[in-house]
């Protein structure tokens, strides 16, 4: 959810929503108006982009009317702004006009900076609208969105839901909405199965999670969604290398050193070394030789030596799975 | 004659190309007097193709045999053979500033459709002097199919002066539709005493220093003069024969494999940094904004640039995996030492610098663990060929080598 700092009044004279995410962005602008409609019914609202704001415009827009009716100006991609424009803006928040509302979106970044810094120096309310890129951050928003319809759902429903759709957070708030208009009581997972089904993300990396395990079905199934949504082959044989890689490196790696060089000798983030530590039981030295040597098969096969590289990536994945377990 | 200096060991194939300059020289010779051209069957042919194993001096020989086609010396209306190496002809083309003497080499991975058909086109041209137009393919290997396929009709029928001369590796590398359009001829592997007897001669590089490397490199002039020369490469060369014994554990084999991928990156990216960076800057100036004018690129010319760095790009892949392949052979010829060890033949190994470790490996495995090796280098360089990322073929390798 949008995060508010500072002031929490959505008719500051000045609210500037940071970020690429379009959905918060959009919300954070419908909030404003919202707010402003409440206060005063006739508001009026201009929604603006870059190339409809030419120099002049804002001062236009913003002098005082007749009727000193309320205005809420939203200005989109502020960061996009020419010079001119710019100028205009600073000026304006130097001086702002009471009865306006000013929502400036930017997406953050070094473009247009200095816009962004003479804002907050005015004192704007910040509204924080990043890009989520953890799966938590989704599932955390999924959770939220129902807890502000006010409904209850399990934390499997969620999750199911998340897989189903994916990384589109427009997406995800849209099946929440419907979710909660649509179904009575919690929402489970077998309601989420009713009307999602499927996987609309899968990677690599979490293939080869699977597969370094010896969890040879799920690792299947998983391969079959990434190749499903078109996941590059050559990325899946990547992933798959690297993972047998890191058990190699650290299964030969010295037992007693410190996390923190053993990070530096092998190249990997020290979160990666747990990880990769529990994968690494049940492999044995010949298991990780022969993965590897099928995985550079899968990626000759990938890149076009082989007839079906949909087959030969599972027979990889089959080959590392058996290996996971070759110490049992 | 002289032209033919730097072609070493190759008797038979000289003695083949001397007579087709002569009968080349008398056809120039009758037409230039107006006179009939010679009845008599000549030893000449509009397109040629140079086999041989690397190192043998394949596209040496096409620049001899384009300068022998080229030579304009006096000596040639008292019976002496063209190929002076010092009339305008032969010089101008062995320093390659001969007007009609076009050398195609890339430095990509291969030769694409869209430089073909200009140079089919070029190749219709008559020569500028009056005697032969000559085109030496020196990749010819690298032609893509549809490249090939281009040429075709250019290498069977071309204009009455035009020469073709195509160097590959070996017969199979090009189209077999190329293959049957052009006259063969088949360059031996130098011996070892001729390399280095050629590298104190002409190089000036000790004796003992040009023995070792000739015998290191098996036959490959460039190789060894480079070897030789260059004190970089003797110890990269040292480094990838030092690895077979590094094979004892998986972490070896990762390392080892990471170390090889690292050091051919590492040569790539050297080779980058001196030409890279030179010829985006002449390109910047060539499109107006040179450094210290202090400017913006001008509008439109993001193009031009972006093909340069991909171009750039798709030179940095080609040394890289060079490097990489002269390593493989390096360590293939190795086990070729250690497999002639233990087989007892009398062939003198070649890479007498790491004798220890040749027969300590020869005296831990049978024949059949060495064989299974070669076989392995041999398939990660096919890997290497079909595209396969380079770090993952390596250790695919090296683990192989262990496993033996």
């Amino acid at each position: 959810m949008a995060k508010k700092t500072s002031t929490d009044d959505p008719l500051a004279p000045v609210t500037l929503a940071v970020g690429q995410e379009e959905l918060l962005l959009d919300r954070a602008v419908a909030q404003v108006v919202a707010a402003a409609r409440a206060a005063d019914s006739d508001t009026d609202v201009r929604d603006l982009t870059p190339d409809a704001l030419q120099p002049g415009t804002l001062a236009e827009l913003v002098s005082p009317s007749l009727f000193a009716e309320r205005k809420v100006v939203v200005v989109r991609a502020a960061q996009d702004l020419s010079a001119d424009t710019v100028k205009d803006v600073k000026a304006y928040l130097d001086a702002p006009a009471e009865e306006i509302t000013l929502v400036l979106l930017h997406a953050g970044g070094a473009k247009g900076k200095g816009l962004l810094d003479a804002a907050r120096k005015a004192g704007a309310r910040e509204v924080a609208c990043p890009k989520m890129t953890k799966p938590a951050d989704r599932l955390a928003f999924v959770r939220a969105e129902f807890r502000t319809v006010g409904r209850s759902a399990t934390p499997e429903a969620c999750q199911s839901l998340v897989d189903a759709i994916g990384s589109d957070l427009r997406e995800l708030a849209s099946a929440c909405a419907q979710l909660a208009a649509d179904v009575d009581g919690t929402i489970d997972e077998a309601v989420v199965a009713r009307y999602y089904t499927g996987r609309a993300e899968a990677t690599g990396f979490e293939v080869a999670d699977l597969a370094v395990t010896g969890r040879t079905a799920e690792a299947l199934e998983r391969l079959r969604w990434a190749l499903a949504v078109g996941q590059p082959l050559p990325g899946i044989t990547f992933a798959l290398a690297s993972g047998v890689r890191a058990i190699g490196k650290l299964a030969t790696a010295p037992r007693g050193a410190r996390p923190g060089d053993l990070a530096r000798e092998l190249g990997m983030p020290p979160w990666k070394i747990d990880r990769v530590r529990q994968q690494m039981r049940g492999w044995s030295g010949d298991g990780v030789a022969a993965a590897l040597r099928a995985v550079a098969e899968a990626d000759a096969a990938v890149k076009g030596a082989g007839a079906d590289p949909a087959y030969a990536l599972e027979k990889a994945v089959v080959t590392i799975a058996r290996a996971a377990r070759s110490r049992r | 004659m002289a032209v033919w200096d730097d072609l070493i060991g190759q008797q038979p194939v000289i003695a083949q190309l001397t007579a087709a300059a002569r009968d080349a020289d008398a056809l120039v010779t009758a037409a230039a007097e107006g006179a009939e051209p010679p009845r008599a069957a000549s030893k000449m042919t509009h397109a040629w193709l140079f086999t041989g194993p690397p190192g043998a001096g394949r596209s040496t020989a096409a620049r001899a045999f384009a300068a022998a086609l080229q030579c304009v010396s006096p000596d040639r209306a008292l019976g002496g053979a063209p190929g002076c190496g010092f009339c305008d002809g032969c010089h101008t083309t062995l320093v390659g500033t001969h007007a009609d003497v076009e050398v195609v080499a890339t430095d990509q991975l291969s030769i694409g459709v869209k430089d073909t058909r200009d140079l089919v086109r070029r190749s219709s041209m008559s020569p500028a002097n009056g005697r032969w137009q000559v085109i030496v393919m020196a990749d010819a290997d690298r032609l893509t199919e549809g490249a090939g396929n281009v040429l075709l009709k250019a290498v069977e029928e071309p204009a009455p002066r035009t020469v073709w001369l195509l160097c590959a590796p070996s017969i199979e590398d090009v189209l077999p539709t190329i293959r049957s359009r052009c006259r063969h001829l088949n360059l031996r592997t130098p011996p070892v005493d001729a390399v280095a007897d050629v590298l104190v001669r002409r190089d000036g590089i000790e004796p003992e220093l040009a023995a070792t490397v000739a015998r290191a490199t098996q036959g490959h002039i460039d190789r060894a003069r480079r070897l030789a020369t260059d004190e970089r490469a003797r110890e990269r060369r040292a480094a990838v024969l030092r690895l077979p014994l590094q094979l004892d554990d998986i972490g070896g084999c990762l390392k080892a494999a990471q170390m090889l991928v690292d050091s051919a990156t590492e040569d790539a990216k050297q080779v980058a940094e001196e030409v890279d960076a030179k010829e985006t800057e002449e390109l910047r100036a060539a499109l107006g904004a040179a450094a210290g004018t202090g400017g913006r690129m001008p509008r439109g010319t993001a193009g031009a640039m972006k093909e340069l760095a991909d171009r750039q790009k798709r030179r940095s892949t080609r040394t890289q995996r060079d490097t990489l392949d002269l390593a493989l052979t390096d360590l293939a010829g190795f086990y070729r030492d250690v497999l002639a060890v233990q087989l007892g033949t009398s062939t003198p190994i070649a890479n007498t610098e790491v004798r220890d470790a040749i027969t300590r490996i020869a005296a831990n495995g049978r024949p059949e663990n060495t064989l299974r090796r070669i076989e392995a280098v041999l398939a990660c360089r096919e890997a290497l060929d079909s595209n396969v990322a380079p770090l993952l073929a390596v250790e695919a390798m090296t683990m192989a080598l262990r496993a033996g």
